[in-house]
């Protein structure tokens, strides 16, 4: 066997070189931005120099002739230096105005999307889905695809209200994170366990500790130790299931799609805010998930139309209030959506404030 | 030679569309790569994925696989149905921690694909959610050299497990005029020196770095990460009336009443007859919306610095939490102000570290223990702007009311208050 190599630990990269000359130079320094089209922002710093950034949704799953390809048009119409944003969209900086409309069109002419920018539906951030994850309901680029498909017209116009961040988890984990539309698996039955297997592959105790309800407990059936779960307890989160790939919580059927909204991490106009419940029992429905998506649109379609300047989809609902926003976008409302989890009663509703 | 591809009839449909399709790419590999090895990964990878469409499962499962020297940065995959799938029968991502901040030059993207290729599937992710290049499709055997290569040049694993995690900061003072810190340097002195922490899982659970130039909070930081840096400032916020009126001669006065003035949250602005800002910056709470709206006319203030949030995590296990001020206000200037920021991430990691249980969340500690033994335990003292408002309920002992009260007015004598 080769001699092993001692790895470099030289963890986080400095970004320094590899960042626009004008955004070294100005580090700091920049003194406004304006958006002169969807998916171009200028940024002009207090020395005057300017530099623009054209935005452009992608795959995200990125295969090497794609990424080449990105390069071979930063190379040829920028200027060799690109950043990423949090929602997985490649940004191209240009010291150069004219170099800002020829860039845009080899970027459209070879398949990507410009746009993105501040008041629209920007990229769909998300999980790995079936490609890659261990333990996933649903796929993730897949229903992204589809999505982005009936949504790419507000990804390139910004014409919402304010910007849409919209996520996909395919379990409850919920690695997508918060959005102001989070489309997320659900589970609606208890894990299906395979008794056989658990005691040679779980880790018994870190299993039962695992459980938010305390619904799990060891036992032995068949003969063998095992874990058994208190169905009438059990919240089907699934949060077993990674540490116990015996406890089989996805199922074709009986694992749902459901959609919150409201989440958003910006401090602007008030506190950070997580998503709340609005629909479930969607069917997971590949390839294409067209119930899903026909809801989020349902819930665009509201927001744009009823929503004010700079109200994101949260502030828009605790204006208008929740009674309405299920009228307004045709949603049942149920038992379901009264939370159950500590902290419950603080989304009661103590007062005399009811809209007619 | 031609491989037997496999029949993908519902990822077919995944081609059609206006959005770039992931499929295509997929295929491009299949189709066109002159390297025969990743033609026949693609195909079966195509072949499983097809394969989840069809039963909507996923078959993939976990195990252990890492580098010499390290115990993470690698998520294993190996395929349930790798049988009828060989040749992606191993399918692990090697998660990278990109440069702070996400700048590129296509020079580096490119010697990155060109390593990938070799040992790799040629597929790529600009970032994963905890903020990792994900390099996605390596066998057990690969991962090696491709880890070799890209770590001679510059290039070293993230985190997976319980570890301290890849952290993620914005674009900030690079390219931002909202950018109240050097985001930059707080994420890469955090995250650095803690790098093994980050190789070699040892903590009851992951620990997030993230750092946010301004209240925006574009990385998520407060929600998404167990020490969240935001950049704030404390002096007067900076107004430039000439472009104020310029804005309101842009888009009338009532735009500008209806949204700025009534927006604000603490209704800590006015309008004045003559069309300039009038702010009253002791109620302003720093939310950025003014800003927003009109970056022209409003910059933060001068006397710049950050807010510490600690504990933020998503659902599991007890529900999702947001981070918890826990340092109001940090100058984050000399080379000491860095130094104790990581003096105090230091003192949290090791407290939670001591304390926290199995697969428990340093927020889901401080829920379990409480805020003020949690400041107890790393030395903070309490302060009002680590809450929305004071205690509900009077259960609670407090028979060292009067020392306690004493050491509040010994500290605001102390900061001359």
């Amino acid at each position: 066997m080769a001699e092993m190599r001692e790895p470099i630990e030289s963890g986080c990269p400095d970004p320094w070189q590899y960042m626009h000359p004008v955004m070294r130079k100005n580090f700091g320094m920049w003194k406004y931005h304006e958006h002169p089209r969807p998916g171009v922002l200028l940024h002009v710093a207090y020395s005057g120099d300017k530099i623009w950034t054209v935005k452009a949704g992608t795959q995200r799953i990125l295969d090497v002739f794609t990424l080449r390809k990105l390069c071979d048009i930063g190379d040829e119409f920028a200027d060799g230096y690109v950043h990423f944003t949090i929602r997985s969209n490649i940004e191209y900086l240009v010291s150069d105005e004219s170099k800002v409309q020829p860039l845009i069109d080899a970027l459209e002419g070879a398949g990507f999307v410009v746009g993105g920018t501040q008041n629209s539906v920007a990229m769909i951030s998300h999980t790995q889905g079936w490609l890659h994850c261990d333990i996933p309901g649903t796929d993730a680029s897949g229903v992204v695809k589809s999505m982005m498909d009936e949504l790419i017209d507000e990804f390139r116009n910004a014409r919402m209200p304010n910007r849409v961040h919209i996520t996909t988890s395919c379990c409850q984990i919920n690695c997508g994170g918060q959005g102001d539309i989070a489309i997320n698996v659900q589970h609606t039955k208890p894990p299906k366990i395979n008794h056989d297997l658990v005691a040679n592959v779980c880790e018994r105790p870190s299993v039962v500790a695992r459980c938010p309800v305390a619904a799990i407990r060891p036992a032995m059936v068949n003969g063998k130790p095992s874990l058994e779960v208190d169905e009438r307890k059990c919240i089907c989160c699934g949060a077993c299931y990674p540490p116990c790939p015996p406890m089989q919580i996805n199922d074709a059927e009986h694992s749902k799609l459901a959609i919150w909204v409201g989440g958003n991490h910006s401090n602007a106009r008030g506190k950070p805010t997580f998503q709340k419940l609005v629909a479930a029992g969607i069917p997971n429905n590949p390839p294409r998930w067209p119930e899903a998506t026909a809801i989020v649109k349902r819930i665009l379609k509201a927001y744009k139309e009823g929503a004010k300047d700079w109200e994101r989809i949260g502030e828009w609902i605790e204006r208008i209030g929740w009674p309405r926003f299920f009228e307004e976008v045709e949603l049942p409302f149920t038992k379901y959506h009264i939370d159950t989890w500590r902290g419950a009663r603080a989304s009661f509703n103590s007062s005399s404030y009811i809209r007619f | 030679m031609a491989i037997d591809k496999h029949a993908t009839p519902m990822l077919d449909q995944l081609e059609t569309g206006p959005w770039p399709s992931f499929i295509s790419g997929i295929k491009r590999l299949r189709d066109q790569h002159p390297d025969a090895r990743i033609n026949a990964v693609t195909n079966d990878l195509l072949g499983q994925l097809e394969h989840s469409y069809e039963t909507r499962k996923g078959y993939w499962k976990g195990g252990t696989v890492s580098v010499f020297g390290y115990g993470g940065g690698i998520i294993p995959r190996f395929s349930e149905v790798g049988k009828v799938f060989p040749s992606s029968k191993e399918f692990h991502t090697l998660r990278v921690q990109p440069p702070a901040g996400n700048h590129y030059t296509t020079a580096m993207l490119r010697q990155l694909a060109d390593s990938w290729e070799k040992y790799g599937s040629g597929l790529v992710t600009f970032h994963g959610q905890t903020g990792n290049i994900m390099f996605i499709g390596a066998t057990t055997e690969n991962t090696q050299p491709f880890f070799d290569e890209i770590n001679e040049y510059g290039w070293d694993l993230g985190g997976a497990g319980p570890c301290v995690r890849t952290a993620m900061s914005c674009v900030g003072a690079a390219r931002c005029e909202m950018s109240c810190t050097n985001e930059l340097k707080a994420h890469r002195l955090l995250v650095n020196n803690f790098t093994d922490d980050v190789h070699r899982p040892a903590l009851p659970y992951k620990f997030k770095f993230k750092v946010s130039g301004c209240p925006n909070d574009c990385q998520n930081a407060i929600e998404r990460s167990d020490f969240a840096v935001l950049g704030t400032w404390r002096d007067d916020m900076k107004v430039d009336q000439a472009e104020v009126k310029n804005y309101i001669a842009d888009k009338g006065r009532q735009y500008y009443i209806d949204n700025v003035i009534t927006r604000c949250p603490t209704k800590a602005l006015s309008l004045n007859d003559d069309d300039t800002l009038n702010v009253n910056n002791r109620d302003c709470v720093r939310c950025m919306h003014c800003l927003n709206v009109m970056p022209k006319a409003l910059h933060p203030g001068d006397d710049k610095g950050v807010t510490i949030l600690i504990g933020g995590k998503r659902t599991l296990k007890i529900g999702d939490l947001m981070g918890t001020v826990v340092v109001p206000f940090k100058k984050l200037e000399t080379e000491e102000d860095y130094e104790s920021l990581v003096e105090l991430a230091e003192t949290i990691i090791d407290f939670w570290a001591e304390n926290g249980l199995e697969h428990e969340r340093c927020g889901e500690m401080i829920e379990r223990i409480g805020l003020a033994n949690f400041l107890e335990g790393i030395g903070i003292e309490p302060d009002p702007n680590m809450l929305s408002h004071p205690r509900q309920s009077s259960y609670i002992r407090m028979d060292g009311w009067d020392e306690a009260a004493e050491k509040w007015f010994a500290r605001q004598a102390e900061a001359g208050r």
